[in-house]
């Protein structure tokens, strides 16, 4: 019965919009001799959670860096909403990026303020984004209620457990409701118990406010729960495609040796 | 390779510290952190300072008749040479690797990333407000650290020759000339400069993990030392010119 319920939602999701928010076009990226992502393409579709998977190493982490900026692409296209931001200013950039939330691997969370003070942080230069009515105290506080921790409003990030630094760099990246969500290994370095907390909050993220979502992880569990659609990164190609009952029925070696953990 | 890079970071710094919006809480933080967080340090160093280059130049000039030349002696060369440039050194230690460290940690666990991804500028909330900093603070670290020097100077002057604090100061302030302090101000701007320009360059180009970190905090150190000398040269040769000193 939940299997079935799944699925509809699934093809409710699939039918509510065919609109790409994000694709990335024969993307090239090598350091020295190292080709990290050979000729990568790939289509992020309207309020759809995408897992890329792969091994360590295998440019993952790369591609995502490109996706926003944070590196030079060698060669190829990248289509965000539609601005290729590969030949976006800095200026075009930044106000794209508003719209585009990043949870880092590591939380990222800046350690010299507070958690109301790492909410505030990215404000400072959107407030118009937001509508000049804007009341910041009230967007942290919602942000902070939506991820559970409305009381950590004061406390400096070391006196976090790492699924709290998890959860406040989430609230953080929603602040400026993004329309995509970029995650970088969402759940690694975690508990399994804390790892299916934060597997949670991003579905009911998703629900809540229609995001379009980028899982990079190596995670089985995260992808089998989380992913309408996945790819497998293997060497720096778009090696498979499909949903993860797709692929975990695959008879191909390389894509059976990720279902295999 | 790395100086064409701390160039090109250099032109960065100027051209983005005159571009909206200006971080002034920031800088306000950082220029008390840094001038606050310097002062015991430069304050002891300094006394000390006084204390014994008193005590070794005494025996000598009392050898030629000439005690009473001492505050002067000592006025010039802690004002011109001795204090900026061992104020300067100080905070290279102190301030320089702080910066390098912190900076480099931000780096490793993609804080800076993340600011860019918000689409914050990173360069000019972490760098123009330190480096602003530093050049501001030096200087006012180095006239502190003067003052200091002086006054265990003349403690021990007090002490052995019984000399009163009007006395000594006045010799001191008499013995000054614009052409003392105005260069000496001047080069501590740019070696507030290069602390801050040095120190952010070596962490926000941290590489490495947190091995990275301790080799951003330590070259940053010996790199603004190296460039200290460098430029007390250059103001000494430029003073020269306009002061024939």
């Amino acid at each position: 019965m939940k299997k079935q319920q799944a699925i509809l939602e699934k093809d409710k999701k699939k039918e509510s919009s065919e609109e790409v928010v994000l694709e990335l076009q024969d993307l090239n990226k090598s350091f020295d001799d190292n080709h990290v992502l050979k000729h990568f393409s790939m289509k992020l579709y309207k309020g759809e959670n995408l897992v890329v998977m792969g091994k360590s190493g295998s440019g993952k982490s790369v591609m995502i860096k490109c996706l926003v900026g944070l590196m030079e692409a060698d060669s190829g296209k990248i289509i965000v909403m539609h601005h290729d931001i590969t030949s976006l200013n800095q200026e075009s950039l930044d106000i794209l990026r508003a719209d585009i939330g990043f949870l880092f691997q590591g939380s990222a969370l800046y350690d010299s303020m507070t958690v109301r003070e790492n909410l505030e942080f990215p404000l400072r230069h959107h407030y118009k984004k937001l509508g000049k009515n804007v009341n910041t105290e009230t967007l942290v506080i919602e942000a902070l209620k939506n991820v559970g921790l409305a009381h950590t409003l004061d406390l400096m990030p070391a006196e976090l457990s790492g699924g709290m630094q998890r959860r406040v760099a989430l609230a953080r990246t929603l602040i400026l409701q993004p329309k995509i969500i970029l995650y970088d290994e969402p759940t690694s370095g975690l508990d399994p118990i804390t790892a299916k907390e934060i597997i949670i909050l991003m579905q009911d993220i998703q629900k809540k406010y229609n995001t379009s979502s980028l899982i990079i992880t190596h995670d089985v569990d995260c992808a089998r729960v989380i992913a309408d659609r996945m790819i497998l990164l293997i060497d720096g190609t778009n090696y498979a495609e499909g949903t993860f009952e797709e692929l975990s029925a695959s008879k191909d070696p390389k894509v059976k040796a990720f279902f295999k953990q | 390779m790395e100086i064409g890079e701390l160039t090109y970071f250099t032109i960065r710094f100027f051209k983005e510290v005159f571009r909206r919006p200006y971080e002034f809480k920031e800088f306000l933080r950082q220029c008390y952190s840094i001038g606050n967080r310097s002062l015991l340090l430069v304050g002891i160093t300094g006394f000390i300072i006084g204390l014994v280059l008193t005590l070794q130049t005494r025996p000598t000039l009392m050898e030629f008749g000439a005690v009473s030349w001492m505050p002067s002696m000592v006025g010039i060369s802690i004002v011109r040479e001795i204090g900026p440039m061992i104020t300067a050194l100080v905070c290279a230690g102190k301030i320089g690797s702080g910066i390098g460290a912190e900076l480099g940690s931000m780096r490793v666990t993609e804080q800076i990333d993340a600011m860019e991804v918000s689409g914050t500028n990173p360069f000019k909330y972490l760098v123009v407000t330190r480096v602003m900093a530093t050049t501001l603070m030096i200087p006012l670290l180095v006239i502190f650290g003067d003052a200091i020097a002086l006054y265990g100077s003349y403690l021990v002057e007090h002490l052995k020759g019984d000399v009163s604090f009007a006395l000594y100061f006045n010799q001191v302030f008499d013995s000054l000339e614009f052409g003392d302090i105005v260069p000496a101000t001047v080069k501590s701007f740019f070696f507030g400069l290069a602390i801050g320009l040095v120190g952010c360059f070596k962490g926000y180009y941290c590489k490495k993990g947190t091995a990275g970190v301790g080799i951003a905090a330590n070259s940053a150190v010996v790199f603004t030392s190296l460039l200290l000398f460098i430029i007390d040269f250059i103001a000494v040769f430029v003073a020269d010119i306009f002061y024939d000193l």
